[in-house]
């Protein structure tokens, strides 16, 4: 033995992650002989060895965050990214806050998918379910594989050092516990619909019932997917200290492109399960969604993109995701192209019908999806390829991106009123007049309050409109002329949670509609802070109470405390902060943020000047904190839609009894 | 007993993959999931219509086509087929692959000889175990909690100076005099130390230490020999000498610190020609000025200079320290590790030299 200790949980942790390597490639191989020769015996092997991989991967998991908890700095990876004095949650969350460990979380939650699928998936065929689990190992394989091999985080370092070099200070936040968890949710959830897509093109069955199956996980990867995008949203606007929220920064369209797909994605499912068509366009969605996934994975990862998340960079590593990427791709488009002609098309819609307005919806969601993957791509290659730098930032994106989504907002509630098969154009405008009205009436309201811009009076405008409108089609159903409170909340209880949950969903996007629209009221003020001073943002009054050093566990701050006062009242007091980390010599900024109603008064440091005063800079952003209820609103609209599927699959298994009473609606 | 475990791991991945070969077979769900899902089809057709979103002659072709689909697919449902045979191979890979692979490749990546290292285990293991490092990580992790453990800092501050941390030697000097007051020698030490931090600028904050010093003890030369450092760093060279002067007739002729005092002296008058042959400030600033091929041959030198004085007579031990240290920078690690064990043989009996050679040999990394 090396060392003075007798423990070896980190090795039985890098024994695992190898052992889960073996199984994977059972998981991928043994149910694939089954479903080719319809042994069911060969098919049992995926439930069984998706179980015992999750089983290995969260021992292994275990094992490493017990060395980051332990300050095991015989681990290069401990060495690398803890520290002995940093803060216990940190030291959690430190785990995957690297390029090693956040792989090492990647594949778990893969697994995690993988189990669930396992468990929870008995109502499905069986030769489904095998080949599902089957792809699902191929892909778990690869990527423990490139753990393995290019980013082991169990390498060892001779003679341990006492001290490790910390973690980056702007990880050292309560978003990394959040964020990175979430969005993985969410990149690898769409594994599970690649999966199921690549499964249904082996064993050819591609139908609606198909659909259904898929629906629930695509659901829930769709919801990790906005809570991770506006959580890492909300971290990058309260710890970069100037107040923006979306950059258009490679790394965030890396993960806005599988949401827009993902999307798409949910709503032709839907009509694929309903109506039994576009069965060839919804695989595709479901190949492009974790494609889009693997290549956020591959522009982070790779060292392509230099950024807070790249973390250490290594060509190596970036030619095997590269690999990775063109042999999921690759082999699924190849599957795809030797099903798709067999699929016999859906039959022709009704362009104004629920179905045709889905299309569009599918149609505009990837269109936009296509913008914002030039928009990331197109500087990336340039660069490769000539050496010449340019810029694509919000300008490009604003320009392309928003024409295209906005017909997506203004028509989101039209189509919630189409019947399917033949819908009513004239008698849905008729009933969004009250929803139009109130578009008005708020743009009003607000424009005379706040004056221009001209594009945040319009913007608030839609998202009223879109609010209000999500609402119409339910509340058309619960009241009817002459209907008792009553009888209007038994009907309300009635309706499918799904129908409430694409309301919320619906709704959900209008707030953040409304949110985006008023930054342009925002009011920015830049200033050198002196204790005593008094500074006027907006509405409010902010005066510098005091300036003074405090130590942390591991970092010294320098903090203004201020009060926030309106009219000679004092709301709150707030401590914006800079943080000096000592070993990595690097400073942070906290910044200062007080939630008024709905609006966020929001201070920061910026630096230190020679004659004590501070730089900083103050901003009153009314209506800001919608923005990220609007997430929070599209992410409980697909909890309830879930919650409904859940039930409905329930039946789909009990349905085997005969004579299950349907009771009436 | 690591391999033990390895082994129960491996078992339980083994048997998750026979465990399906080994079970009796048992009919296909296939058909029921199928029917149950357009059963729920059929349902949600009739629930679509209540809403209004589809109208009764759409809702009667639905359910029309719901019901063929579901024939359909029963009508293509795959005989079921086992054989004996391909269970048998499935089960033999499983049972020599999985292990194999695992094996193969944990020999490539895995290091098990390596046990855990959880850093509280190794700053509570046994003192002879501990490297200097070690020790003085547990030590700041006591002062950390009780900071006003006077004892504790007495112990750091000495070993910061020796390991150059200045900083920190001065910060636990500071925590001296604040936990046991002023004493000549703490202010003196801690002076010091924030001359060293400030790479050998006696600062407004040391002088004001030293003369904390004085205070508790007139004649501390330490304190004395800063102070007038500070003149002659001001610029002030008549009261430099003066106080330079002073000190050297008040120092009895044996004291260590008397040769430098004489070389201040000497430089302030202008005279280095008069310092002894060996002041190494002299002979480093005289070698600086060479070119680089002649400076070289110069190092050279005096370094086998060193070699030879030390052959004679090894009782120097600052004498062998320079000799290994030179060889390092000179890139002849062999020689300095030849120096080293000469350096060993030489001190065998002296513990704390041994002590400082073996520190040097840590931080030089050639071999303790």
């Amino acid at each position: 033995m090396i060392g003075e200790f007798t423990g070896h949980i980190i090795e039985a942790g890098h024994y695992a992650l190898v052992l889960a390597l073996a199984l994977a490639a059972a998981q991928a191989t043994a149910p694939l002989w089954g479903v080719r020769r319809g042994d069911a015996a060969l098919m049992g092997i995926a439930a069984p060895a998706a179980l015992m991989q999750f089983a290995m991967i969260a021992l292994s998991f275990a094992a490493l965050t017990y060395a980051h908890l332990a300050s095991d700095f015989s681990l290069a990876n401990v060495v690398e990214n803890s520290h002995s004095a940093k803060p216990l949650i940190y030291k959690i969350s430190g785990v995957w806050g690297n390029h090693e460990g956040s792989m090492l979380l990647w594949v778990l939650i893969l697994v995690v998918f993988g189990a669930l699928v396992a468990a929870f998936s008995r109502a499905m065929p069986d030769d489904l379910r095998a080949a599902t689990l089957a792809v699902q190992g191929w892909i778990s394989g690869a990527f423990i594989l490139f753990i393995l091999l290019t980013s082991n985080p169990f390498a060892r370092v001779f003679p341990a050092p006492i001290e490790g070099r910390d973690l980056n200070p702007i990880l050292q936040d309560i978003g990394l516990a959040i964020h990175p968890p979430l969005l993985y949710f969410g990149y690898v959830g769409f594994s599970i619909s690649y999966s199921f897509a690549a499964g249904a093109l082996i064993c050819g069955r591609i139908d609606a019932a198909w659909a259904r199956f898929v629906r629930p996980w695509t659901l829930l990867a769709w919801m990790f997917l906005t809570l991770g995008i506006a959580m890492g949203s909300y971290w990058a606007y309260y710890t970069l200290g100037w107040g923006g929220f979306w950059f258009w920064d490679p790394v965030e369209n890396a993960s806005l492109m599988p949401w827009l797909a993902g999307t798409a994605l949910l709503h032709s499912a839907t009509v694929m399960e309903k109506r039994g068509a576009l069965k060839v366009w919804t695989i595709f969605l479901a190949i492009l969604a974790f494609s889009l996934s693997l290549l956020g994975t591959f522009l982070v990862r790779s060292g392509v993109l230099t950024s807070v998340h790249s973390f250490a960079s290594d060509p190596q590593r970036g030619v095997f995701i590269l690999a990775i990427l063109v042999f999921f791709i690759g082999g699924s488009l190849a599957l795809f192209a030797w099903r798709a002609p067999q699929l016999k098309p859906g039959g022709i819609f009704a362009p104004v019908s629920r179905e045709g307005s889905l299309v569009l919806n599918n149609l505009l969601l990837t269109a936009s999806c296509a913008t914002v993957f030039v928009g990331t791509l197109y500087p990336l290659a340039l660069e490769a390829l000539t050496g010449e730098k340019i810029s694509v930032g919000a300008p490009f994106f604003n320009l392309t991106f928003g024409p295209i989504f906005l017909p997506i907002l203004i028509l989101m509630p039209v189509a919630q009123m189409l019947a399917w098969k033949r819908g009513d154009l004239l008698g849905a405008a008729q009933r969004l007049t009250l929803a139009a009205a109130a578009g008005f009436v708020t743009a009003l309201g607000l424009g005379a309050i706040h004056g221009g811009p001209v594009l945040s009076i319009v913007g608030v405008m839609i998202a009223a409109y879109l609010i209000v409108g999500s609402f119409v089609e339910i509340a058309g159903r619960i009241f009817a002329r002459g209907v008792s409170a009553s009888v209007a909340l038994a009907r309300a209880l009635g309706l499918p949670r799904s129908a409430w949950g694409a309301a919320f969903a619906h709704a959900g996007m209008g707030v953040t509609l409304f949110g985006l629209a008023a930054t342009g009221w925002g009011i920015e003020e830049v200033l050198a802070i002196r204790a005593g001073d008094n500074v006027k943002a907006g509405p409010y009054e902010v005066r510098f109470l005091d300036v003074e050093t405090k130590p942390g566990p591991n970092f010294r701050a320098t903090v203004a405390r201020a009060s926030v006062t309106s009219g000679g009242r004092e709301i709150a007091v707030i401590e914006p902060a800079r943080r000096y980390f000592p070993t990595r010599q690097m400073s942070t900024t906290e910044a200062g943020i007080v939630t008024i109603g709905l609006g966020q008064l929001y201070v920061s440091l910026s630096g230190e000047n020679a004659d004590g005063s501070l730089d900083g800079r103050i901003y009153w952003k009314p209506w800001v904190s919608l923005i990220w209820i609007g997430a929070l609103f599209m992410a409980f609209g697909g909890l309830l839609s879930l919650s409904d599927r859940r039930l409905r699959i329930g039946v789909a298994k009990r349905a085997r009894a005969p004579a299950a009473v349907q009771p009436a609606e | 007993m690591i391999w033990v475990h390895f082994a129960f791991l491996t078992g339980a991945a083994v048997l998750a993959v026979l465990w399906p070969l080994m079970r009796a077979p048992r009919p296909s769900v296939r058909q029921a999931a199928d029917r149950g899902f357009y059963q729920t089809a059929i349902s949600g057709i009739d629930r679509d219509l209540e809403r209004g979103l589809t109208t009764p002659g759409d809702a009667e072709a639905a359910r029309v086509e719901a019901a063929r689909r579901l024939i359909a697919s029963a009508a293509s449902a795959p005989a079921q087929s086992a054989s004996r045979p391909r269970l048998r191979i499935a089960a033999l890979a499983a049972v020599v692959l999985i292990p194999a692979l695992t094996l193969g490749l944990y020999y490539y990546t895995g290091n098990p000889d390596y046990s855990d290292q959880p850093l509280a285990a190794r700053l509570n293991a046994p003192p002879d175990g501990m490297d200097v490092n070690a020790a003085l990580a547990k030590i700041e992790r006591h002062l950390a909690d009780n900071p006003d453990d006077a004892r504790g800092w007495e112990i750091v501050a000495p070993v910061y100076m020796k390991l150059g941390r200045a900083d920190d030697a001065a910060e636990a000097f500071r925590q001296q005099i604040r936990l046991l007051g002023p004493s000549a020698q703490r202010a003196s030490a801690y002076g010091e130390a924030l001359t060293y931090a400030a790479g050998g600028q006696v600062s407004p904050a040391a002088r004001a230490a030293f003369e904390a010093a004085l205070k508790e003890d007139a004649s501390w030369p330490q304190a004395r020999f800063f102070l007038a450092l500070a003149l002659e760093q001001a610029g002030d060279r008549p009261r430099a000498i003066e106080a330079f002067t002073r000190l050297l007739n008040d120092t009895p002729a044996d004291a260590p610190w008397l040769d430098i005092v004489r070389e201040r002296i000497a430089k302030l008058k202008g005279a280095p020609e008069a310092a002894p042959a060996d002041a190494p400030s002299n002979q480093a600033a005289a070698i600086a000025a060479m070119p680089a091929g002649e400076r070289d041959q110069a190092i050279r030198g005096m370094v086998a200079g060193l070699a030879a004085r030390l052959a004679q007579n090894g009782g120097d031990i600052e004498g062998w320290l320079r000799l290994v240290r030179a060889y390092t920078v000179l890139r002849e690690p062999d020689k300095a590790r030849a120096a080293l064990a000469d350096a060993r043989k030489a001190m065998t009996s002296d513990a704390g030299a041994i002590d400082k050679l073996d520190m040097l040999a840590r931080e030089l990394g050639i071999g303790g």
